[in-house]
C-alpha cells in the first residue's frame, strides 16, 4: 500500500493544525458560519439533517487493517458506534461534535488518512476497481495511477475552485466494476499493440439530475502523459465550464453543449502545448509508485483447495456464500472475498465499530492486512487463500457479517436518504430494508440471478439509481414520499441510463411494485441464465409497464 | 403555526427555540407562534443567538398540534425532530443473513 512520505505527513499534519485553529475561531465567534462553511467543507465536514457529518476519504477504496481499526476507534470514541460506507468508496460519520473534529483528523492523520477534498468544487477522492491488484482479468493495477492522480490533484492550486465538483475513476480491466463511465473522467488502463501501458480516456459522465454516459475522448494516452492529459481536460473545463447555473456546471454539460469534436480539439490543443513540460511523468516516478502496490508474499498454491471443496460439499450455507461472495484472483489458490454489508433489515453500507474491528482482525489474519471498500458499499478482502475461506466464513458468522448475497437483488446500493441527508426528498434506507425482507429467501434470489437494484432519495443520485437494472428514485410530491422506478440502467462496461417506467409509487406500494417487475422478468426471460438486464434489453420496457400500470 | 429551529453550534444537534428564549433539543419544548410579528421577533432572537455562537442557521418551520404535542408538519422536519426513522449503531442488528 502507498505510505505517506515526509511531504504527505507534514502536509496533512499542518492541515489538521490549520483546521483546529479555524474551529477554535468559529467557536469563539471570530469566524461566522458563512466564513467557516467553505473551510469546513474543504475538510469534509458537512452540516446535515441532524448533526455534523464527517466524510473521510478512502483513496481508491484501499484500507489497511490498522486504518480500519482507527475508523472503528473514531466511531466508538467520537460518534455513535458506527460509520457508513458510501457509494464513492468513502466513509461517513454521522454524529461528530464540531469541537472533536480536529482530534478526529489528528487520529486519522496518525494512520495516514484525512478528509481533505471529500467536499467542495475540487477533484474528489479518486475511485478505482475494488478488486484492483487482485483480479484475474486485470491488465495492470489501477491504484498506481489513482495514487498518481491523488498526488497531482491534492490541493492543486488551479483546480481548487472548479465550476463544480469533479470525480475521476480508474479501472484496470475490460470489465468495469467502478461505474467508470459515470465519472467526469473515466480511465481504463490498457496495453497497446507494443505492450505499452496507457489509458482509454472517457470524459463527461455523471448522474444527478442530468445523467450522461462518458464519451471516449482518446483511445490511448500513454502512461507518461496521464497527468498532462487530465490537466488539459481540467483546464478546458475550468475555462469553459458554466458557473452561472450549478445544475449546468458539471463537465458533462460542457461536453453535451459544446460537442465532443470541438471539446476534444480544445483538450488536444492544450495537451500538445503542455505534454512535454514538467507534467510528463518520469518512468522512475511511476515505477516508484508501483513499488507501493507490489504483490504481498503470495504462496505457490494449487488451483483447487481440498479444505475449501470439502466444506462446499458438506455445508449448504457455506456453498452459497462461496458461490456468491468470491471473485477470481490472479494467483492460483487465492480468491477475493466480498463481505456484504447488506444483511436483512440493516441499513446498507453501515458498519458498527465492533464489525470494523472484526473485519480488521480477519483481514490481518487472512488477507495480508489489506481491505478494499467497493462503491457498492461492501468490504473486500482482496487476497485470501481458498484454504482459508472456511475459517474466514466462520469468523464472519461470529461477527454477523456472513450475508451471502453479493451481486444479488438484496445487494443494493442505497444512499442515506431523508433519514440523514439535508438534500434528500424521501427515505431510502427503510425501502431497502423492506426490500431485503421481501427477497430474504436466498434460493429465490439465486433464481433471480444477478440484479443491480439501486436507490436514491433525491435526484442527486448518490444511490446510483440511474444505472440500476432496477432504479428507485424517491421524490416529494406535496409532502408525500413517492418512488419512481426506472429500468435498464447499468453501471458496467455496457453503461446505460435507466428509463422511468411511469408514475411513482407510494412507500406502501414500492416493494410490491419491485416484486412485480422481478416476477415479470422471471416470466419473460428466455432461459434461466438470461439475466435481468439481458432480458430487459431484449424485450424493452413494455411488458414491465403493462404489469405496473395496466 | 410556526416554530424556530436551528442546529447547536458545538454538537450540530437539532434544537428548537423555547418559550423562555432558550434552545431545547426536544420539539415538545418549541414555542409556537401564530402571527407574523411574533415569528419575526423570534427569528430576530434566534439570529442574535447565532451571533453569540449558540446556534447555526435558524429558520422557521410549519407546526401543528398532534394529540397534545407540537409537531412539525413536513416529513423532513419530523425526521429532524425525531431522529432517523431507522435503527442505527448497536441497534441496527440484522435479522438474518441469506444463509440458506
Amino acid at each position: 500500500m502507498y505510505r505517506y512520505d515526509e511531504f504527505d505527513a507534514k502536509f496533512v499534519s499542518d492541515r489538521v493544525d490549520q483546521f483546529r485553529d479555524q474551529v477554535a475561531r468559529r467557536l469563539s465567534g471570530e469566524l461566522k458560519e458563512e466564513e467557516f462553511k467553505p473551510l469546513r467543507l474543504m475538510n469534509g465536514l458537512y452540516l446535515q439533517l441532524h448533526a455534523y457529518m464527517l466524510r473521510v476519504a478512502i483513496p481508491y477504496g484501499t484500507l489497511s487493517s490498522r486504518q480500519m481499526r482507527m475508523l472503528a476507534h473514531i466511531a466508538r470514541k467520537y460518534d455513535r458506534g458506527y460509520g457508513h460506507f458510501t457509494t464513492r468508496q468513502n466513509i461517513q460519520f454521522n454524529w461528530p461534535r464540531l469541537e472533536d473534529v480536529p482530534d478526529i483528523l489528528d487520529d486519522l492523520a496518525s494512520v495516514e488518512m484525512h478528509a481533505i477534498q471529500t467536499s467542495g468544487n475540487c477533484i474528489r477522492n479518486v475511485s478505482a476497481d475494488h478488486f484492483a491488484g487482485a483480479a484475474a482479468d486485470e491488465t495492470a493495477d489501477p491504484r498506481v495511477y489513482a495514487e498518481i492522480l491523488r498526488q497531482w490533484s491534492t490541493v492543486h492550486p488551479e483546480f481548487t475552485f472548479l465550476p463544480r465538483k469533479f470525480k475521476i475513476a480508474v479501472i484496470g480491466s475490460d470489465q468495469d466494476r467502478a461505474a467508470m463511465k459515470t465519472h467526469d473522467i473515466g480511465l481504463q488502463v490498457k496495453r497497446n499493440d507494443q505492450g505499452e501501458i496507457g489509458f482509454a480516456v472517457y470524459v463527461g459522465g455523471g448522474q444527478g439530475r442530468t445523467p450522461m454516459i462518458a464519451k471516449l475522448v482518446n483511445e490511448f494516452v500513454s502512461e507518461n502523459n496521464l497527468i498532462a492529459y487530465c490537466e488539459a481536460i481540467l483546464r478546458v473545463y475550468n475555462l469553459y465550464g458554466r458557473r452561472d447555473n450549478k445544475y449546468k456546471a458539471r463537465i458533462k454539460i460542457l461536453v453535451h453543449e459544446t460537442g465532443l469534436v470541438e471539446l476534444k480539439k480544445d483538450i488536444e490543443d492544450e495537451f500538445n502545448r503542455i505534454k512535454d513540460t514538467v507534467l510528463k511523468l518520469p518512468d522512475e516516478s511511476i515505477r516508484a509508485i508501483e513499488t507501493y502496490f507490489e504483490d504481498p508474499a503470495f504462496e505457490t498454491l494449487p488451483a483447487l483447495s481440498e479444505t475449501f471443496e470439502t466444506r462446499v460439499a458438506t455445508d449448504r450455507a457455506f456453498s452459497i456464500f462461496a458461490e456468491r461472495n468470491l471473485h477470481p484472483h490472479k494467483m492460483s489458490g487465492y480468491t477475493s472475498l466480498t463481505i456484504s454489508m447488506k444483511p436483512v433489515g440493516a441499513p446498507p453500507g453501515d458498519a458498527t465499530d465492533a464489525q470494523m474491528d472484526a473485519m480488521a482482525d480477519i483481514a490481518e489474519e487472512f488477507s495480508f492486512g489489506e481491505i478494499r471498500i467497493s462503491h457498492e458499499q461492501n468490504v473486500i478482502l482482496p487476497h485470501v487463500k481458498l484454504d482459508d475461506v472456511p475459517a474466514i466464513y466462520d469468523a464472519l458468522v461470529e461477527a454477523k457479517l456472513h450475508s451471502a448475497n453479493a451481486g444479488l437483488i438484496t445487494d443494493m446500493i442505497t444512499c442515506p436518504g431523508l433519514d440523514y441527508c439535508a438534500l434528500a426528498n424521501a427515505r431510502s434506507i427503510p425501502v431497502a430494508q423492506r426490500l431485503s425482507e421481501r427477497f430474504e429467501d436466498i434460493e429465490r434470489q439465486k433464481d433471480i440471478g444477478e440484479l443491480k437494484l439501486k436507490i436514491s432519495g433525491c435526484i442527486n443520485a448518490c444511490g446510483h439509481h440511474h444505472v440500476g437494472h432496477i432504479g428507485i428514485l424517491g421524490v416529494d410530491r406535496k409532502g408525500e414520499e413517492l418512488y419512481q422506478i426506472s429500468l435498464g440502467g447499468s453501471g458496467d462496461e455496457n453503461t446505460s441510463v435507466g428509463k422511468i417506467t411511469g408514475r411513482g409509487f407510494t412507500s406502501d406500494e414500492i416493494v410490491d411494485a419491485v416484486e412485480t417487475v422481478v416476477d415479470t422478468y422471471l416470466d419473460v426471460r428466455n432461459t434461466q441464465s438470461e439475466t435481468f438486464i439481458e432480458a430487459y434489453r431484449r424485450v424493452g420496457d413494455a411488458p414491465f409497464k403493462q404489469v405496473l400500470y395496466g | 403555526m410556526k416554530s424556530i429551529t436551528a442546529h447547536d453550534l458545538v454538537n450540530g444537534n437539532v434544537v428548537f427555540l423555547g418559550t423562555a428564549g432558550t434552545w431545547s433539543k426536544y420539539v415538545e419544548d418549541a414555542a409556537l407562534y401564530e402571527d407574523a410579528d411574533a415569528i419575526t421577533a423570534a427569528l430576530a432572537l434566534a439570529e442574535r443567538d447565532e451571533d453569540r455562537q449558540l446556534v447555526v442557521g435558524p429558520y422557521e418551520i410549519d407546526m401543528e398540534i398532534v394529540g397534545d404535542a407540537p409537531t412539525p408538519v413536513k416529513l423532513k422536519e419530523k425526521i429532524r425532530a425525531g431522529g432517523p426513522t431507522t435503527a442505527y449503531g448497536e441497534k441496527m442488528e440484522a435479522t438474518s443473513f441469506y444463509a440458506g
